[in-house]
């Protein structure tokens, strides 16, 4: 029997998950080991691979195909001995799978699996066009949107007549003459959870904001004396480390939202907005509360090099309890960052620009950082958010409290 | 008459007119049904009803003729003719009042009589003028006659008499092998008659599938049925003992068909006289009253439905037609016109016939890349223990999209199972979900199932 390889699980919430490569081709002799594939999911990059030794008999599953659910087969493996498959549509079908397109039409029209977003669960779309499963097969068809036809059906459901018309209309970008004025990117399954994710926070929580500047002189020389011993402590680090103290200190901004409850969390959980290729990953410093300085710097220079590489397991960026988004590196003095639901504050943080200041009634220069915290008026108030703000900018401002 | 003026009037209570009156009365008009003969009209009186309880005594007759087969020994089971009719009438009768208690139950104003339009919003009934915001046409239609043969009801019948008889004829001639026409062929040769069928075009049941009209016939000839298709009458002559049918086939050559009865099903008119059209907008082409998609006639306010309104002559059609007109007569939202794609059509000859959407040809004209899906009665089990293993279930998908063109079926009780595919068409799915669907074993549906996976090539149980 020819050994299956399906689409693995890699976080138990995992449903699919994106046929990102193959790194083997049909005929390819593989070892135990040997890596066959990367799937993409939300946020990570993993590697398939070969659990036994044989030859890649059939590839069921195209390169680039979203939505392939967990436990779908994806590839045949022929132990030692056994014969091709190509003349063998009997054994194809022997493969359970879930639902849906045979396996046996998979490599002939791949775009067939991503029928599975239909009927299916609406994989990592948060909202679902009502549409009939023709309307559906159509528009997978023609390349076009559910998102750009409107629906006659009833209860605006998207039924056949309306794909009809919004091809008669034009919808989709076929036209040669406006072709080129454009390229068309797939979206990755990571660009479309911050999309949604990011669209539900700004449509569903009302933001409100709070500004500080925190003079970093002190904390830039503590920085200095450490890494001059041999360490390495990124500003960043030590943002992290007051934050996380400050939510301690002032646990009523450390919540969450929950409709008829208010979730008030017992450890800092903190969320780091990480820039990698294509969009961000928030990596968590578990109870960053409770960690030095130097712990924090070490996880966070190991979550930050696995996140750029995608290598990122979910559990570790998902959960956290407060998000930091550090743009100082790119020279922004301020912005407004928005909130990473279902959580309930973000803290913005800008560079660190030398700027006048009254000091003891006379003009002075200081290192000022500016920091913006974002947070959810549903559950933090103006009160709580500024609380939480000066508790922040006492830690930076005196930075041996945070080698503590 | 309690009132003379109300929101709505209906031209005959059929099941066009009896239901849009329901629908109506739900939604608050006060409304007035004129029938100048019986609630329910053709179908449930001479139509669809009493028809399926005659192809039920045929179906026992049937059963018991065959009672060795199932180990029963049965001797030479016989009827009594009078008696196979009066459950007939018996049950056309119960429905009737059935159809009574519905409209009063709905404070439906039932007039038994004639009406006519007379002037705008206006009905005529005798002496009577109803004055009516809305006016619905739904008088139904009787038997098309052709030039050259009329029905004396004696020995040349149309359908009224042919449900009716005093005496079981030796031998019947049906001319026309449409629905109407093949389910008396099926009950007379069930009961023990010659039967010959003659039909104009190249095959019987000429608006099914050719597949499946091929299958029909091969079964019915198989019965002693005999059929001659591509043949024209071209004279009818009648006598004390019976009737002479001279025809002429394809090839131009005649015959003489000899008969105690000839039984007249080709097709039907619509009953347009006396309606008071004269002077109105309304038109009448074809022998129906022409209206749009939204049933309305060239007659403000006047609308037109069912059998009167052109074909497919199906009471459920009829039925859809009524709430559709009232429902747009009433401005709701969301009133859609009549799919005609998606109307199911059933005739109750022995095997029964069932069918919806577009044939395998017809999908091919359409310019449809089509995939097809088998499966005999043969391969299920319950046909077999039902000792009914004759028949076939046939789908046509779109080889693009998946849609479900069209089902079509012959065998033991298709016409309950042909439902599934309509609701398959109007929820639009694909062959993906009906895949996925579990159908319940050991059960006839099986063989819709089998049927799609058939058309992608991984049938199960052939």
């Amino acid at each position: 029997m020819p050994i299956t390889v399906t689409m693995p699980q890699l976080s138990p919430t995992m449903e699919v998950g994106t046929l990102a490569r193959w790194l083997v081709s049909e005929g390819d002799t593989v070892t135990s080991g040997d890596v066959l594939a990367e799937i993409e999911t939300d946020k990570a990059t993993m590697e398939v691979e070969a659990i036994d030794d044989g030859t890649v008999g059939r590839i069921l599953v195209a390169e680039g195909t979203e939505n392939v659910p967990v436990n779908q087969a994806i590839a045949l493996i022929l132990e030692e001995g056994e014969e091709a498959l190509e003349e063998e549509p009997g054994s194809i079908e022997a493969v359970p799978l879930p639902s849906g397109p045979a396996s046996g039409e998979a490599d002939s029209e791949p775009e067939k699996a991503v029928v599975q977003d239909g009927p299916g669960k609406p994989a990592s779309s948060g909202r679902k066009r009502a549409a009939s499963p023709l309307a559906r097969s159509m528009a997978l068809k023609a390349g076009l949107s559910l998102d750009d036809v409107t629906g006659s059906g009833p209860g605006g459901r998207i039924i056949k007549r309306d794909i009809e018309k919004a091809l008669k209309a034009g919808v989709p970008a076929t036209s040669p003459a406006i072709a080129s004025a454009w390229e068309e990117i797939r979206v990755t399954g990571m660009r479309r959870v911050i999309a949604e994710r990011l669209q539900e926070a700004k449509q569903t929580i009302p933001h409100f904001y709070l500004s500080l500047d925190c003079d970093i002189d002190r904390l830039l020389e503590a920085r200095r004396e450490i890494n001059a011993a041999g360490y390495r402590v990124s500003v960043n680090d030590f943002i992290i480390r007051a934050l996380a103290l400050a939510l301690r200190d002032v646990p009523d901004a450390n919540v969450q939202w929950g409709g008829d409850v208010i979730r008030r969390f017992a450890h800092v959980d903190l969320s780091v907005a990480v820039a990698v290729d294509g969009g961000l990953v928030t990596p968590v410093i578990r109870d960053a509360a409770s960690r030095s300085l130097l712990d924090i710097a070490t996880a966070m220079r190991d979550l930050a090099d696995r996140a750029r590489s995608g290598k990122l397991m979910p559990e570790e960026y998902q959960g956290g309890s407060f998000t930091l988004s550090n743009l100082g590196m790119y020279g922004i003095r301020e912005f407004d960052a928005v909130i990473n639901p279902p959580q309930a504050g973000i803290l913005a943080v800008g560079a660190g620009y030398p700027r006048p200041v009254a000091r003891d009634g006379a003009l002075a220069v200081a290192t000022l950082m500016s920091t913006t915290l974002s947070a959810d008026h549903r559950v933090v108030d103006g009160a709580t958010g500024a609380a939480l703000l000066n508790a922040f900018r006492n830690f930076i401002e005196s930075p041996t409290s945070l080698l503590l | 008459m309690a009132q003379s003026r109300y929101d709505l009037a209906i031209l005959g209570g059929g099941p066009g007119g009896y239901v849009a009156a329901i629908r109506a009365a739900q939604l608050g008009m006060s409304v007035a049904v004129i029938e100048r003969e019986h609630l329910g009209g053709v179908c449930l009186n001479w139509g669809c009803i009493p028809t399926k309880a005659l192809l039920r005594s045929a179906e026992v007759m049937r059963l018991a003729r065959h009672g060795d087969a199932f180990g029963l020994d049965i001797d030479s089971p016989r009827f009594d003719i009078a008696a196979v009719v009066g459950r007939s009438r018996k049950v056309a009768d119960r429905l009737s009042q059935g159809v009574r208690h519905l409209l009063s139950k709905h404070s439906v104003t039932i007039i038994n009589d004639e009406g006519q339009l007379a002037g705008p919003g206006t009905v005529r009934v005798g002496e009577t003028l109803l004055e009516a915001g809305h006016i619905v046409l739904a008088t139904g239609a009787r038997p098309r006659e052709l030039p050259e043969v009329k029905a004396d009801e004696r020995v040349i019948w149309t359908y009224r008499k042919a449900m009716v008889p005093e005496t079981m004829p030796e031998s019947v001639i049906v001319i026309g092998s449409g629905a109407i026409g093949i389910e008396f062929a099926s009950f007379y040769r069930d009961m023990g008659a010659g039967v010959t069928v003659v039909e104009v075009v190249d095959r019987i049941l000429p608006s099914e599938d050719e597949e499946i009209s091929a299958i029909a016939r091969k079964s019915f000839e198989k019965q002693g049925i005999n059929i001659h298709t591509g043949s024209v009458v071209q004279e009818v002559t009648t006598s004390q003992e019976g009737a002479t049918v001279r025809i002429a086939d394809d090839a131009g050559e005649e015959h003489l068909l000899a008969a105690e009865r000839v039984i007249l099903a080709v097709g039907i008119v619509g009953n347009t006289e006396n309606l008071g059209l004269e002077g109105t907008g309304v038109t009448v082409s074809g022998g129906h009253v022409a209206v749009n998609r939204w049933l309305e006639t060239g007659e403000e306010g006047v609308f037109a439905i069912g059998d009167l309104a052109g074909p497919p002559w199906l009471a459920h059609k009829a039925s859809h037609e009524g709430i559709i007109a009232v429902e747009r007569i009433a401005g709701l939202d969301h009133v859609e016109p009549l799919d005609t794609g998606s109307i199911p059509g059933c005739t109750y000859c022995h095997p029964q016939i069932a069918s919806i959407g577009l044939t395998e040809a017809a999908a091919r004209d359409a310019g449809h890349a089509v995939r097809v899906g088998r499966f005999p009665f043969l391969g299920n089990g319950k046909a077999i223990a039902m000792g009914d293993d004759e028949g076939m279930v046939k789908t046509v998908f779109d080889a693009d999209t998946g849609e479900l063109l069209g089902a079509h079926m012959i065998g033991a009780e298709v016409t309950e199972l042909i439902h599934g595919f309509a609701i398959a068409r109007t929820l639009e799915t694909t062959e993906a979900e009906l895949m996925a669907t579990i159908f319940p074993h050991p059960t006839l549906s099986e063989m819709m199932g089998e049927s799609v996976l058939a058309a992608y090539g991984r049938a199960l149980h052939i």
